[in-house]
């Protein structure tokens, strides 16, 4: 893969062409939230564009680091949705998620994140109104927000997201 | 790699709202893209023609569909992409339906948008890898959960093409609710003439196995594999030894036991067979009210048993089956009208539910088949009827309809006529909801030939007047109040989700949706299916249903384990974890968190231990992929680079 230029760390400007390039990325679970996102789209409930979707089996596969690497390379927020609890295809996946991400949300202030910018739910595959109300509160509550200011590497190391996790 | 890109415009569903010509421009120069297009209909024979022939004309190695949803066509596009050669894990779907065009009106954004998610793609396909299937050998038993219609229908089906079938029942007999009904609409057939015959064949078939009063206890396992405990609850009655011949019955001394059967309206003995005709034929004791096991000396029915059957000492037992399918009929339960205070909260002893009424109008209920109200056991002359009691009521948590209330009310109502020719039926309802076949015909025989009063509103509250009871309501249609004096009142009850549904759905790794009824895979294309391989629904449990839709049912989800058992092995899903054992640091934390046990101990030689994946048991949840520290465990097709590459083109 080739290397580009990380974000400009640009400090937090609220005007419209600042909030135009917002970017989202949402990690959904195959069973539920993907399948309410469908729903959503199936129904035609419209929703703000910012969010690109990135499908997982299991909110259980979610690792923090993935939540972290992309705030700190640069998305300006990170949504995670999964299935209700108690009703998650793989019994306890989402329950692994949600401590986890609950931990990750006290780590965030350390590495320099507005812990705004990340938000995990539960989204079930005929939810498609709750899917379209949730995509659009938070990609507001990031529009708020504006750019993400990114906590980016130093220069010298590689800008992106290296390939695997260690 | 050598990638092809194939943007689809779904007639003008994407192509309404996202520049699709662009989309594919703007792919042919992402990273290995060798080629890319924009076609009509991808989806149809000549595009997946197209695909392949791109396959073979420009030496894919890759293809990314920019279409709908892959949980809609993904499957279709691996098979086409397979019959050109390549593996059908070398394909990666771009959603540009649901989550772009269908979404938002915006035609700049939605293209930006849909460019993105075209690069995630192509990023994530990059890491691919060819993936293979491996064959494992079916069980082919069947597993029936419920002997209701539904599951005799499952059970009978599968039994007649030669499988082995184990029924379990949570009741000690089987039938269901069918079992206790008079007649059924609308035919006015004899339920337990029709029923009962299927009941026999399921006693008497030598493949099926009947575990009645049992219920289950665990369940493990996948697909062709399942292990499954029934915990066979106490009768205290040696099942193998009873003939059946109801002498203890008679002589029991505790004559003040609740009948079940008889929805409450009768007295049942503490040892009893609950109905005549029941399969299979054995009695049980009743715990809660049997003199012996209350530590009151009786033990009487153990003294008159000529077979010796009785056994006080018994206690519940564990057996083990193995199936390789199971089909959950578990059915439904009525609504309990006491959450209803203005009819009376379940006070008035001649306010019914239509079950209750049900067994009064059978021949072998309570009172022989003569209409009787409960509190005095007078004919009644005045009977109201009332729909939609928990059902189409959201402030009693019940918002759906239960679909078969207004059916059995109207035949109740021309029943009613039949056995007291001078008697009057009053039905209050919202709606008439008649939609099967000859089934509005039906009500409007009740109505026209019957003279059943139809009353078009709802019953504001119920109260005793002298005997009887007054019912005050509206009649919406004529604007006016109105008030009937009634003898008798029948609420028709609502359908709810079977006692004990969630707990089982927990076992059987199924999900069901608010009110507790299992869902099915997909609701129009995959209605006997649930979301766990093997698992296969039946009848009430999924949904309100009548009984032609529960039978109906109950073949379909047989059908479909006929066409499982039909091979001898099945295909695995490749897409499960694997152990890079280099890097494997042996912590054990992936063995711990795995919820189906798919991870165990491996010993290398030298006493070394790595964690080793079972492929056939991995569901490929990916749970351990995510708690690995040095992440040696990889879930394959959604591996921690393939997620990463996606993330990192959007962040590029």
């Amino acid at each position: 893969m080739t290397d580009s230029s990380p974000r400009s760390s640009a400090p937090a400007d609220q005007t419209a062409a600042n909030t135009q390039g917002i970017k989202i990325v949402g990690f959904l679970c195959n069973w539920c939230s993907y399948g309410g996102a469908d729903t959503a789209g199936v129904c035609r409930f419209k929703q703000p564009t910012d969010l690109r979707i990135v499908r997982i089996p299991c909110t259980g596969r979610m690792d923090p680091l993935f939540v972290a690497k992309s705030l700190i390379y640069g998305m300006d927020g990170v949504l995670v949705s999964g299935c209700h609890p108690r009703d998650c295809h793989y019994a306890v996946g989402n329950f692994y998620a949600r401590r986890r991400m609950e931990a990750l949300k006290l780590f965030l202030p350390f590495m320099g994140i507005d812990t705004r910018r990340f938000r995990y739910t539960w989204v079930s595959a005929s939810e498609g109104q709750q899917w379209q109300k949730v995509v659009t509160e938070f990609s507001e509550e990031i529009h708020r927000l504006g750019p993400n200011p990114g906590v980016g590497p130093r220069s010298g190391e590689n800008s992106k997201i290296s390939n695997g996790l260690r | 790699m050598r990638i092809g890109v194939f943007v689809c415009n779904c007639g003008t569903n994407i192509a309404g709202t996202v520049d699709t010509k662009r989309v594919a421009s703007e792919a042919l120069s992402f990273a290995d893209v060798v080629y890319a297009t924009n076609y009509m209909y991808t989806c149809s024979e000549p595009g997946q023609q197209e695909i392949q022939r791109a396959i073979g004309e420009h030496g894919l190695q890759g293809v990314v569909v920019a279409a709908c949803s892959p949980r809609m066509h993904e499957p279709t596009f691996r098979r086409a992409v397979e019959k050109a050669g390549l593996n059908r894990y070398m394909f990666e779907m771009a959603n540009i339906r649901e989550h772009v065009s269908w979404i938002g009106n915006d035609r700049e954004a939605n293209t930006q948008k849909a460019i993105d998610l075209v690069r995630m793609a192509v990023a994530k396909l990059r890491f691919n890898n060819p993936l293979f299937s491996s064959k494992m050998p079916v069980n082919k038993r069947l597993l029936v959960i419920g002997g209701g219609v539904a599951g005799i229908q499952a059970a009978l089906d599968c039994a007649d093409g030669g499988m082995d079938v184990v029924m379990v029942e949570r009741k000690q007999y089987i039938g269901g609710k069918m079992a206790k009904l008079d007649k059924t609409f609308p035919t006015i057939d004899c339920s337990s003439c029709i029923l009962g015959p299927k009941m026999v064949d399921v006693s008497q078939k030598e493949n099926i196995t009947l575990y009645a009063a049992s219920e289950i206890e665990s369940i493990s396992g996948y697909i062709g594999n399942f292990t499954v405990q029934i915990r066979k609850k106490a009768t205290y009655v040696n099942w193998e030894a009873c003939t059946g011949c109801g002498l203890c019955t008679e002589k029991c001394p505790s004559k003040k036991a609740a009948d079940y059967f008889n929805e409450g309206l009768g007295a049942a003995r503490a040892i009893n067979i609950p109905f005549p005709q029941a399969i299979p034929k054995k009695a049980a004791i009743d715990a809660q009210f049997c003199r012996q096991l209350n530590g009151k000396k009786c033990g009487v029915c153990a003294k008159v048993c000529p077979v010796q059957a009785v056994d006080f000492e018994m206690k519940d037992s564990i057996v083990t089956e193995q199936v390789g399918a199971i089909i959950v009929a578990t059915g439904y339960d009525l609504f309990d009208h006491s959450a209803y205070g203005e009819y009376g909260a379940g006070r008035y002893p001649d306010v019914i539910s239509g079950i209750q009424y049900e067994r009064i109008l059978s021949a072998s209920g309570p009172y022989g088949g003569h209409i009787r109200r409960p509190s005095d056991g007078k004919e009644p002359k005045d009977i109201v009827f009332i729909s939609c009691v928990g059902s189409r009521d959201a402030s009693v948590g019940r918002p759906y309809c239960s679909g078969i209330c207004c059916m059995y009310i109207a035949k109740q109502a021309i029943l009613t006529r039949d056995h007291l020719p001078e008697s009057n039926s009053y039905v209050f309802y919202m709606d008439i909801r008649s939609p099967g076949k000859n089934y509005d015909e039906f009500v409007r025989r009740a109505q026209e030939e019957y003279g059943v009063q139809y009353i078009r509103g709802r019953v504001g509250k119920i109260y005793p007047r002298g005997d009887r009871m007054v019912v005050q309501g509206a009649d919406t249609l004529l604007g006016v109040q109105v008030e009937v004096e009634a003898d008798l009142v029948v609420l028709a009850t609502g359908v709810e989700s079977s006692a004990g549904a969630g707990e089982l759905a927990e076992k059987l790794r199924i999900s069901y949706d608010q009110y507790g009824f299992y869902m099915e895979s997909h609701p129009k294309l995959r209605p006997v299916e649930t979301n766990t391989a093997g698992v296969y629904l039946a009848g009430a449990c999924q949904g309100p249903k009548d009984i032609p839709s529960s039978v109906a049912q109950g073949s379909a989800a047989a059908s479909k384990v006929q066409s499982l058992f039909a091979h001898d092995t099945i295909e695995t899903n490749p897409q499960v974890a694997l152990v890079n054992e280099r890097t494997c640091i042996s912590c054990g934390k992936c063995i711990q968190v795995c919820p189906f046990g798919a991870i165990q101990w491996k010993e290398l030689r030298g006493g070394i231990k790595k964690a080793e994946v079972l492929p056939t048991v991995c569901q490929g949840c990916g749970v351990c992929n995510a708690t690995c520290p040095p992440k040696a465990i990889q879930l394959q097709h959604a591996t921690d680079n393939q997620i990463l590459a996606e993330v990192n083109e959007l962040c590029a």
